[in-house]
């Protein structure tokens, strides 16, 4: 109990839930004074939201704050400021119309300290004048993290620092982090990379599916601990009836694939992705956050177009210049965020109907009786409950997800691309997800599926490639893709390799991008 | 028009070359809407060669209260918001002023000024605060509002009446001195600068900068969103009181019907390179902008041309100028 | 394994903001009765069914138009210059009609109006130029068109063509306007275009989200360039009514109705963001709004109480709106 009046910042209990979907569940964390605390979790575990209630940003549902051994609630990032409270966000907090010299007196930073931090950093002959918009992500991160020490904060959080940052400059990083930690002062770390965890870290807490599961100290062996308490207890994972493939069953080579993806690139989050996806398979795509996953799907759906490599649809080369380009050669896309997808104050039949009503031919008498059957049909497929009202937004996530799926399913599938389409809903409609992936490629169906759920892969796909810094680094079978193996892949970590073998893996700079909900 | 101070550091040898190139290319926008103006004006005396010092204090004069519209307009515009009652303020401070400047004595209307400057705050203010409060979007309150305001003013005066105050009119009528300034020039400058200049390089002028560039990290970087925004708008209200007395001032009357100036406040706004996404821009360009919607205008006259082709061609101006810039704006984002 | 998701909908309040979201017509039109009731209370006598056919005829030209603004309000969208193109289409059939003739002269007005709205939506649709901004400018470039065009013709007396006098302001048997003859087939087409096809559909898909309609291969510009087209042509017809209404033909003529058609339409339920409302809470709007006016005539009080009135209303209502139908 003597430890407990001697953090520096405690969460108890912290709950935070966004419309129908939790972020938080019961998430703490106890910070202690002089410590760099880690902060882990898988994708979605609410990391980032944790980070953003203890800054003030965003206002939890329930639950504890107390910094410097007072209770305390930030209603803005500027109070929790006042409080000693820093984050460094993501997304770089500078204005992207205004200097340097501007974001630094809008936030009140001693202009001597911060040239200091810069310095310290390894940024040398920045233009004070310089707007924020022309200056590269990388220096607006640093620059963002030295007005954040410059103020000299009791607590600084810093979510995915190093994620867009070339080498050196993660280097410095590192080393001015490991040199922050005084007497008073601690630092909450977020990364996705072990080696840097494990290099700078005392302690970790780890959160999987909004809840604190576990707070290891770093010491040897932590990163297995870490890893296991953000996998969670497999056993408890494994739906009801699972649409497990007979891994060994060998698929008749096709002539030509259904999909071919060759050297893909784009904006410097896809370096060069190659991959043949057939017909009747499912093939899973694995990465963390952040590692061209959304460029990629991106691309494949129409929605962007790669600055090199082609597409091949049936071995013929295709261009998609727009999303209908791709519905109409079959190739059909479940965006990540239901929000992308879904129109929210219309009804599930609107919603489902939507394709058949898209191009200009059909903007004639809608036929409701053809309607209704394809719907009903649909609805039917996917067990959609539809007693919750009749806007979409009315329903829970797992049903608003299934809508997403049954717009497409009505009009029949050829080539469907799922990103994370089992994110945040509960655990019976996953299953059943699960099954009508299966399903649609035991019809025929080619499946593209990106999950950010590793044990997933496990129960629907017949193979798997693994994409790390915009590459596709390692291409698995069912048979082998357990999850420390997919997760060892990952992360791009050789499965019996010295750590220090992958300290080049900071090179690769994609960014995370948050994503809301 | 960022201004350029500070030690510029440079590598190379030529920092005041190269400070002069990047003010030139950061304020490229502005420098051509300059150049458009000196060759408008240049054919301005061409198709009228007897175009002197006459048509300069009679272009400022008519520009005048236009000009202070569009700084109006440039200020909420520049905190992501847009404000449709500018014309109906206008017409409202200005029956106001002219109603009780009427057979009063000169020191009375210098209070009776005052008066209508806090006036134009507080109608501002209410407009910003039912938008941060109600989270009504911007254009439907503003619209909504110019409603209220000229309805206000239809209470004030039912037709064109009222009278100013001689030293109000002296201030903006004639020439400053030399017959080539005219002084409702000098009121436009002095007054922009006493007022713009100050609030732009505060912590608040920043915040409204700030909020309009990116609301998300402007919270992150500490800045109260939702009164940094009702002060925008209460400058944007001051201003619009600045442009109706000029127009009191001006034609010596008020008139409660309000004129095109809302409109013509948005297309020099968007002239002047102040983009409607907000934080970018400053209040100079939309002035020049204002001149040359102006300049246009007088030169249909000169040519005897229709002066509804001049609405034509301010309208043709409006379109071609925001297709071009989003064209640019989508240009830029498809890198 | 806990799921990391909770069933918990999405706040549904009960009563009357839940009706207010949902079925915005019963509450507007009980609104209507109100100030109907109001109005019989304070000028005994004078509601009857020849008051109703005033009302009635006063009310098509400004639904219309209100039409106009809710069809593209369900984009997310607004047209401003509809007033200044119904105006345009008025006076144009006035001034060919000496000349060219009537049928002549519809066709030019029909077509001025549609390349007005084509315009229009070339710089919603395709250059992604805020709806407000666009149709403001194309609004300078119909008056400033119209008014050349005045000056050009030299019409000092424009007379109003017979046949519209006779549809924007007789009324059969002295009691049904004869205006409606045009509006209820409008209205039907509109209600059921909105419902039935297609297009309705891409309309609210459009203005819900625009993403997911993208991603649903639809191509927003195509729909937006048809939706002013066809906007602008609706006001036009709005002009052609109001002109002979009036039994005036100038090109400022409907230029006092800009605010109020988006008043009748906030007011009536259609969603400034998109995606939600429709035609019948529009008409029930223009209804209020018409009747308010009248109500205030008849009491004396000056223009600047009704337009005080207006825009309050428009605060209140839209602000009513917000609150019900934003998700918490």
């Amino acid at each position: 109990m003597t430890l407990r009046t001697q953090l520096l910042l405690e969460a108890t209990d912290v709950a935070k839930t966004y419309g129908a979907v939790v972020a938080l569940r019961s998430a703490s964390l106890a910070v202690r004074p002089g410590e760099v605390h880690a902060l882990m979790g898988a994708n979605g575990a609410g990391k980032s939201t944790l980070v953003k209630i203890l800054t003030g940003a965003v206002r939890p549902d329930s639950g504890r704050i107390v910094v410097g051994g007072r209770e305390r609630m930030a209603h803005s990032p500027a109070e929790a400021r006042r409080g000693g409270v820093v984050s460094v966000y993501q997304e770089p907090a500078l204005i992207p119309d205004l200097d340097v010299r501007s974001n630094l007196r809008l936030t009140k930073t001693p202009e001597e300290s911060f040239r200091h931090w810069l310095a310290e950093l390894g940024i040398e002959n920045l233009d004070f004048s310089e707007l924020a918009r022309v200056l590269p992500l990388a220096t607006l991160r640093i620059i963002d993290l030295a007005r954040a020490l410059a103020i000299e904060p009791d607590v600084l959080m810093l979510d995915e620092m190093t994620a867009a940052l070339p080498a050196n400059l993660t280097e410095r990083v590192l080393a001015v982090v490991d040199g922050h930690r005084g007497a008073d002062r601690s630092v909450i770390f977020i990364s996705h990379r072990m080696i840097e965890i494990a290099a700078v870290c005392d302690r970790a807490t780890v959160l999987r599916e909004g809840t604190t599961v576990g707070v290891v100290d770093m010491t040897d062996g932590a990163e297995e601990r870490i890893v296991e308490l953000m996998i969670g207890d497999v056993a408890e994972a494994v739906p009801p009836r699972t649409a497990r493939r007979d891994a060994g069953a060998a698929r008749p080579p096709e002539a030509t694939p259904r999909l071919t993806a060759r050297s893909l690139s784009a904006k410097h989050k896809l370096r060069d992705v190659s991959f043949e996806l057939h017909r009747g398979e499912v093939l899973g795509v694995v990465a963390l956050e952040g590692q061209g996953q959304d460029e990629l799907f991106e691309i494949l759906s129409g929605s962007e177009r790669p600055d090199g490599g082609e597409m091949l649809l049936d071995g013929a080369p295709v261009t998609f210049h727009h999303p209908a380009d791709a519905i109409r050669a079959g190739v059909v896309y479940v965006a990540a965020d239901r929000a992308d997808a879904l129109l929210m104050q219309r009804s599930i039949t609107e919603n489902i109907a939507l394709p058949l009503t898209s191009r200009i031919r059909q903007w004639g008498w809608i036929n409701l009786v053809a309607e209704r059957t394809r719907v009903d049909a649909a609805v039917e497929a996917l067990q959609i409950d539809a007693r919750a009202g009749g806007e979409v937004r009315q329903l829970s996530g797992g049903n608003q997800q299934k809508v997403t799926i049954a717009r497409w399913v009505a009009g029949g599938v050829q080539t469907m691309l799922c990103f994370d389409p089992t994110r945040g809903i509960d655990i019976r409609t996953k299953s059943q997800i699960y099954l009508l992936l299966r399903d649609l490629a035991d019809a025929g169906a080619a499946v593209l599926f990106y999950t950010s759920e590793l044990k997933e892969i496990q129960l629907v796909c017949d193979r798997t490639i693994v994409i790390f810094g915009g590459r596709v680094v390692a291409e698995i079978d069912a048979a082998d893709s357990d999850e420390p193996t997919l997760l060892r892949a990952a992360y791009d970590l050789p499965s019996d390799a010295p750590a220090d073998t992958v300290t080049d893996v900071a090179v690769a700079g994609p960014t995370t991008r948050e994503r809301s909900t | 028009m960022s201004a350029v101070a500070g030690p510029i550091v440079d590598t190379r040898g030529r920092p005041v070359v190269d400070a002069l190139v990047a003010w030139a290319r950061r304020n490229g926008w502005t420098l051509s809407l300059i150049a458009l103006l000196a060759v408008l004006l240049a054919f301005t005396k061409v198709i009228n060669p007897s175009y002197g010092a006459p048509g300069i204090q009679g272009l400022a004069i008519s520009v005048l209260p236009l000009a202070l519209a569009a700084v109006a307009q440039a200020v909420c515009v520049i905190g992501g918001g847009i404000d449709l009652s500018i014309g109906s303020m206008m017409a409202l401070t200005s029956v106001v002023a002219a109603s009780q400047m009427k057979d009063q004595s000169e020191e009375f209307g210098v209070a009776v000024i005052l008066a209508v400057l806090i006036l134009g705050l507080i109608i501002g203010a209410v407009n910003g605060a039912v938008i941060v409060i109600t989270r009504v979007p911007d254009i439907v309150v503003t619209l909504a509002m110019s409603f209220v305001w000229a309805g206000a003013a239809l209470l004030v005066l039912k037709t064109p009446a009222g009278g100013s105050a001689q030293w109000l009119k002296d201030l903006v009528l004639g020439p400053a001195g030399f017959d080539w300034i005219p002084k409702a020039a000098v009121v436009l400058i002095v007054v922009v600068a006493v007022i713009w200049i100050p609030l732009r390089r505060s912590t608040v002028g920043l915040s409204i900068y700030a909020i309009g560039s990116d609301r998300l990290a402007a919270f992150r970087s500490g800045v109260a969103v939702g009164p940094t925004k009702v002060i925008a708008y209460a400058t944007t209200g001051l201003f619009a009181a600045l442009a109706g007395i000029s127009l009191t001032a001006s034609t010596g009357i008020g008139n409660p019907v309000p004129g095109p100036y809302t409109l013509m406040s948005v297309a020099a706004v968007v002239l002047g390179g102040v983009s409607l996404a907000g934080g970018r821009g400053g209040v100079f360009g939309p002035m020049i902008g204002v001149l040359i919607l102006v300049l246009i205008q007088n030169d249909m006259a000169f040519l005897s041309l229709d002066p509804n082709l001049a609405l034509v061609s301010q309208g043709l101006i409006l379109i071609g100028v925001v297709m071009f810039g989003s064209l640019i704006q989508w240009r830029r984002s498809r890198r | 394994m806990t799921s990391s998701i909770s069933t918990r909908g999405a706040r549904i309040p009960g009563g009357w903001s839940r009706l207010l979201r949902e079925q915005p017509v019963v509450p507007i039109s009980a609104l209507l009765i109100v100030i109907v009731v109001i109005y019989a209370l304070v000028r005994p006598g004078v509601v009857n069914a020849d008051w109703a056919g005033v009302i009635l005829r006063a009310a098509v030209p400004l639904a219309i138009l209100a039409g106009c603004q809710t069809l593209t309000m369900l984009t997310g969208g607004i047209d401003l210059s509809v007033c200044a193109v119904a105006s345009m289409a008025g006076f144009m059939v006035a001034s060919l009609l000496h000349g060219p003739g009537f049928e002549i002269g519809i066709a030019v007005a029909l077509t001025a109006a549609a390349l007005a709205g084509l315009l229009t939506g070339i710089g919603v649709g395709i250059f992604r130029v805020h709806p407000l901004i666009m149709s403001l400018g194309v609004s300078f470039v119909v008056l400033g068109l119209a008014n050349a065009w005045q000056i050009l013709t030299v019409q000092s007396s424009t007379g109003v063509p017979p046949v519209l006098r006779t549809i924007g302001s007789e009324r059969l048997g002295e009691l049904l306007p004869y205006s409606l003859v045009v509006f209820i087939p409008l209205t039907a087409l509109i209600l059921i275009g909105l419902r039935r096809t297609g297009f309705g559909r891409m309309l609210f898909a459009i203005g819900d989200n625009p993403t997911a309609a993208r991603l649903s291969g639809a191509r927003s510009w195509q729909v937006l360039i048809t939706l002013y087209v066809l906007s602008a042509l609706m006001a036009a017809l709005a002009g052609l009514l109001l002109s002979g209404l009036t039994n005036v033909a100038s090109v400022t003529l409907a230029d006092s109705l800009v605010l109020p058609s988006v008043a009748a339409a906030v007011i009536g339920g259609t969603s400034i963001f998109g995606g939600r409302g429709g035609f019948g809470g529009t008409i029930v709007g223009a209804l209020i709004l018409t009747v308010i006016s009248a109500l205030l005539t008849a009491l004396g009080f000056p223009e600047a109480v009704r337009q005080i009135l207006f825009g309050s209303i428009i605060v209140v209502v839209a602000a009513a709106y917000t609150r019900v139908t934003s998700v918490s």
